[in-house]
C-alpha cells in the first residue's frame, strides 16, 4: 500500500501553497478520491498524523469527498454507475464503457490562517 | 544535488504573517503531480538518448527476472540492454541479472511498494544511456501500487504466471488497463493445472480491450520469439523517431 507516500504528497503540496500565502497553519484539507484510484480513504487518514507531525498540517481536518465510479457506453449511450473498473458495459453487454470519474485522487483546497 | 526534483534543498520556512483571519485557497493539484512531472523528465531524457523502456510489473514470483535472464542471454549480442532493479530488499535479482553480463542496478525501496520516477531518474545516472537500446525495469513485485506510478517508459509490461489464478486481470484491473502488454508466463505448466487460457486473456480485454497479449514460458522458451519480436519493433520504432 502507498498509502503513506501519498499522504506524504498531500502534507508537501499543502504546506507549499499554505507557504507562499504566508499561512500560520492549515485548518482543513479538502481532498477527493476516486473509488478506482486504489486509495483507501481510512489508511490516508491514519497516515495523515504520523505525516503531518511538526508541520504546518499538524492537526488539521481531512475533508475527503468520495467520488463514485461513472462510465458511458458508447454503444448505447447511457450512464452508469460503477462499482468495480470494466469495460464491458452492464446494460448492453458492448466491450465499450468509458470512464468518466473515479480515478480521481486530488487536492481541492486547502483551509488555512 | 538533483537539479530536476530539488531533492537536496533546504527545507526553508517563511516569516509568517498573523494579520490573516482563516481563509480558503483553491489548491486542484493532482496527488501524483510531483512524480507525473519527474516521469515526463525521464521520458524527455529517455526520447533524446532513444532509448526504449519497459516497466515490467506483475505479483511477486511470476517470472519477471526469469523472463529478463533468457531475453538478455538469447538477444545481448543484438541489442545493448540495461536493468534497473527494484525489489523492496535484497540484490538478488540484480545478481541474477549480473551474470548474464548485463549493466545492472539494485534500487531497494526499503518499506516502499513501489519504484517511483524520482528513483528511477537516479538509479540510470550510471548507466551510458546513448549506448544502450533498451532499458529494462523490474518493478516491485506487486499488482496494485506500481500501476500507478508512471516512471517515464514507453510501455508497462504485466506478467501473469498462470499459477497465480485466470481471474487476476479482473481483480487488479488498474494494472492491466495500465500495461499495453500481458506476458502470460509458465505455459509449461499448464498440463498440470486447471487454468483456462481464453478466459484469462476474455478477463484481460475486458479492462483493456487494446491488450496486445504473448504467452511464453522461460522454461520451455516457448514463445520466447514472439516477445522478441515485439522487443524488436519497439526498438526499431525508437530509432526512427
Ligand atoms: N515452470 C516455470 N517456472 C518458472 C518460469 N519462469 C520463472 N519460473 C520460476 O518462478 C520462480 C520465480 O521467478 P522469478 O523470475 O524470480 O520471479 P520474479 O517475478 O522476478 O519475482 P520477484 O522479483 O520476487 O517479484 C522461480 O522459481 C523461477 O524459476 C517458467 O516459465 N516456468
Ligand atoms: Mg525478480
Ligand atoms: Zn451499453
Amino acid at each position: 500500500m502507498h498509502e503513506l507516500s501519498l499522504t506524504q504528497s498531500i502534507v508537501d503540496i499543502a504546506i507549499e501553497h499554505a507557504e507562499r500565502e504566508s499561512a500560520s497553519r492549515i485548518l482543513s484539507i479538502t481532498l477527493e478520491i476516486g473509488a478506482f484510484s486504489g486509495v483507501i480513504p481510512e489508511a490516508v487518514e491514519f497516515a495523515f498524523d504520523v505525516c503531518s507531525k511538526d508541520t504546518l498540517a499538524e492537526g488539521a481536518r481531512l475533508d475527503i469527498k468520495r467520488v463514485p465510479g461513472l462510465g458511458r457506453c458508447m454503444e448505447c449511450h447511457q450512464q452508469v454507475e460503477l462499482e468495480y473498473l470494466t469495460y464491458t458495459c452492464p446494460l448492453c453487454e458492448s466491450l465499450a464503457l468509458e470512464t468518466l470519474q473515479g480515478k480521481e485522487m486530488k487536492i481541492i483546497e486547502l483551509e488555512i490562517d | 544535488m538533483c537539479i530536476d526534483c530539488g531533492c537536496a534543498e533546504p527545507f526553508h520556512k517563511h516569516d509568517h504573517e498573523d494579520n490573516h483571519s482563516p481563509r480558503k485557497i483553491q489548491v486542484g493539484e493532482d496527488l501524483l503531480a510531483k512524480n507525473n512531472r519527474l516521469a515526463a523528465a525521464n521520458r524527455a531524457r529517455f526520447a533524446a538518448e532513444q532509448l526504449f523502456v519497459l516497466n515490467l510489473v506483475s505479483s511477486p514470483g511470476s517470472g519477471k527476472t526469469s523472463i529478463l535472464e533468457r531475453t538478455l542471454t538469447d538477444l545481448k549480442s543484438r541489442l545493448a540492454f540495461a536493468v534497473l532493479e527494484g525489489d523492496q530488499q535484497t540484490d538478488n535479482d540484480a545478481n541474477r541479472i549480473a551474470a548474464t553480463g548485463v549493466p545492472v542496478k539494485q534500487i531497494n525501496t526499503g518499506a516502499g511498494c513501489h519504484l517511483d520516477a524520482h528513483m528511477v531518474g537516479h538509479g540510470v545516472d550510471l548507466f551510458d544511456l546513448g549506448a544502450t537500446d533498451v532499458l529494462m525495469i523490474e518493478n516491485v513485485g506487486n499488482l496494485v501500487c506500481p500501476a500507478s506510478f508512471d516512471l517515464g517508459e514507453a510501455h508497462k509490461v504485466a506478467v501473469l504466471s498462470v499459477t497465480e489464478g485466470e481471474d487476476k486481470p479482473l481483480k487488479y484491473p488498474l494494472m492491466f488497463q495500465a500495461a499495453d502488454l500481458m506476458l502470460i508466463n509458465k505455459i509449461d505448466l499448464l498440463p498440470y493445472l486447471r487454468f483456462d487460457l481464453a478466459q484469462c486473456k476474455a478477463f484481460a480485454r475486458q479492462v483493456n480491450p487494446a491488450i496486445k497479449i504473448i504467452e511464453l514460458s522461460c522454461y520451455s522458451g516457448e514463445g520466447m520469439e514472439q516477445w522478441y519480436d515485439w522487443l524488436q519493433q519497439g526498438v526499431n520504432q525508437k530509432r526512427e523517431t
